[in-house]
């Protein structure tokens, strides 16, 4: 029997010495959220009737997509029974958990989830083995100094191969195979030892509980009803409702309105002590003033060494956000306003498309987080969005020595360019070895350089590439998950960026360039994207009453050429008496259609030719086949 | 403001079997399971004329239009039973223009005379092409032959005006074809001929079978091409085209039922699913030839649904119907920077107070309509 939530130590009382906190971290759905739900119900603070799957995931979109994006803090209690089999010592304990995103794009949700552990529970899927996200995590709870806890999940499966993965986990690890933990999050078969474990493996939190207070926020969410809400590990001293506390990089000093833990929903507390997990509100509203990664203290006699920093996010990715109809501008802005309250990665300028009208140039972390932050817009907010194709940011050195910072490729500079410079990830990728071959005619292709291989085991390996990033937000995950017909896994971070011959290229549409539609391309695949975008655009655009012309270009040098002949029919053949009706609204509907069309110079192109063209546009190798 | 003019329309749902491409509210025997239906016509389309009679009280019918399905599957006696009916309660103009559609294959040499002597005016007959294969593909049941004999037969019987539909565009139909066709239905000598590009109505066997790709569906240039075709060849042999779909040998064989349509004149509208408008009310009767029968058999109006048409509609409509007609559309009716537009473009010409296509914009009527309303 699990003990009442009750009877468990409060917050701001509790011995450190019972404290636990560690995160769950994997590959993209190797099962951290359904573990996490076997937790919360084994301490027992969901129960049986208030569960549902994957509990931790509360925001609508991570329900749909069936992913975390949002790390997600619990405490919860936890008693070891005497005679445990694991050894652990009998008693109560705190534990504080930690749910992680499993996908590249949220990587820094990990890391500063990390920062208020002690240890991380590395789970793999005992059926997919190690993926490029198990080793990305791992590599990233080392380096924060965490003791990991090896963790083979689905062993339910009947595909699941625990002898193999087991051996390949504690080869990666450096441990033994015997300490590789086997559970099932699904039927909860070992989870209750791993809690044990957990209790054991992992090192107590210390800190001077007479020293100043002093606490890391780790997250800072902002919530309509108690504004932002921020999430904090207490490392020294003691933080207290009604206490003034202040902000250590601004100095900005707030009023502590409440204090508490998440258990697994909020429970207010009187205090919050050394090693505790919790959260507290202070009145502000925007996320930017209680910062990830700043140090929280008191007003009087505060500390005056903050923590460790955190290195925060910079978007990497860059696309046009734009209303389909114009009118929509304004709620776009306060939409963006308020989604940024909630996620400082998101940055946004206001743009000007000649093609596309109003909007704002928005910077991303990655793909998912365009895809999911645009989803959002359109969701909650009732907007209906063209995005343009996303890009890097490029660095433009002119002849005469001037500096461009590109983020947009139709701001790319004219004249005399001396040189460009574009970001470059180091990107992992574990395939089995079948793959070898194809994985590296992609990443040539691609212009990536091998930087190295490792058999991970027998017959699965990892490769190790430098990538332009333009390459890899273009296609080359669908690419790679297509060619390795889903087997393999790609991890990158940011490390540098290179030279490269790249060259701007224009769509005109009658002569005219269509911005929304100029791409920064490596020369060698200029042609071939300019003769796909024109193709393209020949299909989607409807005939006109003359000739367009469509022409993909280079400066002024032409590289590619595609006609839409004129219309010469458009009308309907009969209408008696009973069409008239039906004629009438289908003009009504051909009007309202009318509507929604952009005028480029003076040729109609519907807001659905946009979307589909500038929708992962296929790249240079399509056409070698 | 003199009333404006009136016709009657009759609706018949009936054909021997259903073509491919059409849409029309009409049924097979089988479809109806017997010909029970059919027999009955008659007698219910006179009581909807004299149900008719109590709204608008006599009103004389300048037109009467028998249209299908197939009128002419019907005994001749009993369409002109329906017509009496007409002349009866409403009341008919001396010179009144009284036409039945009629399938090539469904007319005989005494069901024209009985016609003729029962005060019809006018056969429109569906012939729709004279190339065999095409008329395969349309599914149509006639020989290329039946037509000029239907023809003859109706002159016989003394129909002055006689009328030729065909469609153009057909799969498989080459512009060599459309211009047989088109050499065929001359070589009758009708007074009027309509021509229609082939629609893909939605929820037909042909909608079916070009989604499917058994059946290539219509390309726009080559209805374009063969459009201009139709024209030059009719208006060489002395027809000319009064609207968008319809050539006349002189203003008098003009379809003067089809022309109140486009002057959004008033009609009533006898027969399952019969559309009837009267200043700007519409109304629809039920389709289904015994949901219809089955009211006025209980002495209540057939009608299935109504709309009031507000000023904007009515705007919309005229300028839609209108500017398709050979005497174009009232200036008036559209903005004059629109009409300069359309004009600098070559689509039409001031002609008076009007506005009138011209031959390549009456291809791009539709546009046209769009620019002038938007
Ligand atoms: N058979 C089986 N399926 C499992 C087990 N654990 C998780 N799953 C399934 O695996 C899928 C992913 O589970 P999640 O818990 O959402 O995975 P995650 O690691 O949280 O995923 P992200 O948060 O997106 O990285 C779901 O369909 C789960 O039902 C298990 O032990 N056995
Ligand atoms: C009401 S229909 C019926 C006349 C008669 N039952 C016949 O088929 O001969 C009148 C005309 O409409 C035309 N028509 C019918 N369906 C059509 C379609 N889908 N596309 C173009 N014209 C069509 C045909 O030319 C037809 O002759
Ligand atoms: S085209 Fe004429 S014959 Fe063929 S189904 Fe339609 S109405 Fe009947
Ligand atoms: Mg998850």
């Amino acid at each position: 029997m699990t003990p009442p939530v009750s009877a468990a130590p409060a917050p701001g009382s509790t011995d450190p010495s019972i404290i636990r906190n560690f995160c769950i971290i994997a590959h993209i759905d190797h099962g951290k959220s359904t573990l996490a739900d076997r937790m919360l119900q084994l301490t027992g603070v969901v129960d049986e009737r208030a569960a549902r799957a994957q509990y931790l995931d509360r925001m609508d979109i991570e329900r749909e997509r069936g992913i975390t994006i949002k790390s997600q803090a619990v405490r919860m209690p936890w008693t070891v029974p005497d005679g445990n089999a694991e050894g652990a010592e009998p008693g109560q304990y705190v534990l504080n958990m930690i749910d992680t995103p499993g996908h590249v794009d949220f990587t820094y949700e990990v890391s500063r989830s990390l920062e208020a552990c002690e240890a991380a529970v590395l789970l793999v899927d005992a059926a997919q083995g190690i993926e490029a996200q198990t080793l990305a995590n791992l590599y990233l709870a080392l380096g924060a100094d965490l003791h990991v806890i090896p963790v083979l999940n689905k062993i339910d499966l009947p595909s699941a191969q625990p002898e193999k993965y087991a051996a390949e986990l504690a080869g990666i690890i450096g441990c033994d195979v015997d300490d590789v933990l086997q559970v099932s999050a699904k039927t909860g078969f070992g989870v209750e030892a791993l809690l044990n474990e957990i209790v054991t493996q992992t090192p107590a939190p210390v800190g001077d509980p007479d020293a100043p207070p002093r606490a890391l926020i780790f997250d800072s969410v902002y919530d309509i009803y108690r504004g932002v809400v921020t999430y904090v590990r207490v490392v020294d001293g003691k933080l207290s409702h009604r206490d003034r506390i202040q902000m250590m990089s601004t100095g900005a000093v707030h009023e502590m309105l409440e204090v508490g833990v998440i258990s697994p929903e909020p429970v207010k507390a009187d205090h919050l002590g050394v090693g505790e997990v919790g959260y507290l509100i202070t009145g502000v509203k925007d996320v930017r003033q209680s910062r990830v990664g700043d140090t929280v203290t008191s007003q009087h006699k505060g500390a005056t060494e903050a923590l460790g920093g955190y290195k925060h996010p910079v978007p990497m990715v860059f696309a046009g956000l734009f209303p389909i109809d114009g009118d929509d501008y304004p709620t776009l802005r306060d939409a963006l306003d308020k989604l940024q309250l909630n996620d400082a990665s998101l940055a946004y300028e206001p743009e000007t498309s000649g093609a596309l009208g109003f909007g704002f140039r928005c910077g991303f972390l990655g793909l998912l987080h365009m895809e999911i932050t645009r989803d959002r817009l359109e969701r909650e907010f009732g907007l209906e969005l063209i995005s343009t194709a996303p890009s890097v940011v490029y660095e433009v050195t002119m002849e005469d020595g001037t500096l461009h910072r590109v983020t947009n490729p139709s701001e790319y500079p004219t004249g005399k360019i001396a040189e460009v410079r574009e970001p470059v990830v180091k990107a992992t990728i574990l395939a089995p070895s079948d793959f070898i071959g194809v994985i590296m005619e992609l990443c040539q292709s691609k212009r990536g350089q091998l930087q190295g291989m490792d058999y991970l085991s027998e017959d699965r390996v990892e490769m190790r590439y430098v990538l332009p990033l333009a390459e890899i937000v273009f296609d080359f995950f669908d690419q790679l998950k297509s060619r390795t017909k889903g087997y393999a896994s790609l991890d990158y971070e940011p490390i540098d960026d290179q030279a490269a011959d790249l060259v701007k290229v224009d769509i005109l549409l009658q002569g005219e360039p269509v911005d929304a539609f100029s791409a920064i391309v490596h020369r060698d695949s200029a042609y071939s994207y300019g003769v796909m975008l024109a193709g393209k655009l020949r299909e989607l655009i409807p005939r006109q009453q003359f000739e367009v012309p469509i022409q993909a270009a280079i400066g002024a040098r032409v590289i590619a050429r595609e006609t839409i002949r004129a219309i010469r029919k458009d009308v309907l053949a009969k209408c008696y008496g009973g069409d008239i009706s039906r004629k009438r609204k289908l003009l009504e509907k051909q009007k309202e259609g009318k509507k929604r069309m952009k005028m480029v110079g003076r040729v109609e192109v519907p807001q659905e030719a946009f979307v589909a063209a500038l929708s992962t546009t296929q790249p240079a190798e399509k056409s070698k086949k | 403001m003199p009333a404006a003019a009136f016709g009657v329309y009759l609706h018949v749902p009936f054909c021997a079997t259903r073509c491919g491409y059409c849409d029309f509210n009409t049924y097979t025997a089988t479809e109806l399971g017997g010909g029970g239906a059919q027999a009955e016509w008659a007698t219910w389309a006179e009581a909807e004329v004299a149900l008719a009679a109590c709204t608008v009280g006599r009103r004389e019918a300048e037109t009467v239009f028998f249209g299908g399905g197939t009128p002419t599957l019907l005994p001749s006696a009993d369409l002109v039973r329906a017509l009496d009916a007409v002349r009866r309660e409403l009341g008919l103009a001396a010179d009144a223009e009284v036409t039945t559609e009629a399938n090539p294959d469904s007319v005989t040499p005494e069901s024209l005379a009985a016609l003729r002597e029962g005060g019809f005016t006018r056969v429109s007959f569906g012939m729709q092409s004279a190339v065999p294969h095409v008329l395969r593909v349309l599914e149509r049941t006639h020989d290329p032959e039946g037509v000029a004999r239907a023809v003859a037969w109706a002159r016989e019987a003394g129909f002055a005006e006689v009328s030729l539909d065909l469609i153009y565009g057909t799969a498989g139909e080459s512009l060599a074809d459309w211009r047989r066709s088109l050499e065929a239905a001359l070589a009758c000598e009708p007074d009027h001929v309509s021509a229609y590009s082939l629609i893909v109505e939605g929820g037909t066997r042909l909608a079916r079978q070009v989604r499917s790709g058994l059946v290539a569906a219509p390309e726009e240039d080559d209805l374009a091409r063969k459009y201009e075709l139709a024209d030059e060849l009719l208006t060489a042999a002395g027809l000319s085209w009064y609207e968008v779909s319809n050539w006349a040998r002189t203003p008098a064989a003009r379809c003067r039922h089809n022309e109140l349509y486009w002057e959004s004149a008033d009609w009533w509208g006898i027969g399952p699913g019969a559309h009837s408008h009267l200043d700007g009310e519409r109304w629809w009767n039920l389709k289904h030839p015994s949901a219809w029968a089955g009211r006025l058999a209980a002495g209540e109006s057939p009608a299935d649904g109504r709309e009031t048409l507000t000023a904007d509609d009515r705007h919309l409509e005229r300028v839609m119907l209108e500017l398709r007609h050979v005497s174009g559309l009232p200036l008036a009716l559209a903005p004059p920077e629109r009409v300069d537009a359309v004009v600098a473009r070559g689509l039409a010409v001031r002609r008076d107070d009007r506005l009138v296509l011209t031959d390549r914009g009456r291809l791009l009527a539709d546009a046209v309509v769009r620019e002038l309303v938007a």
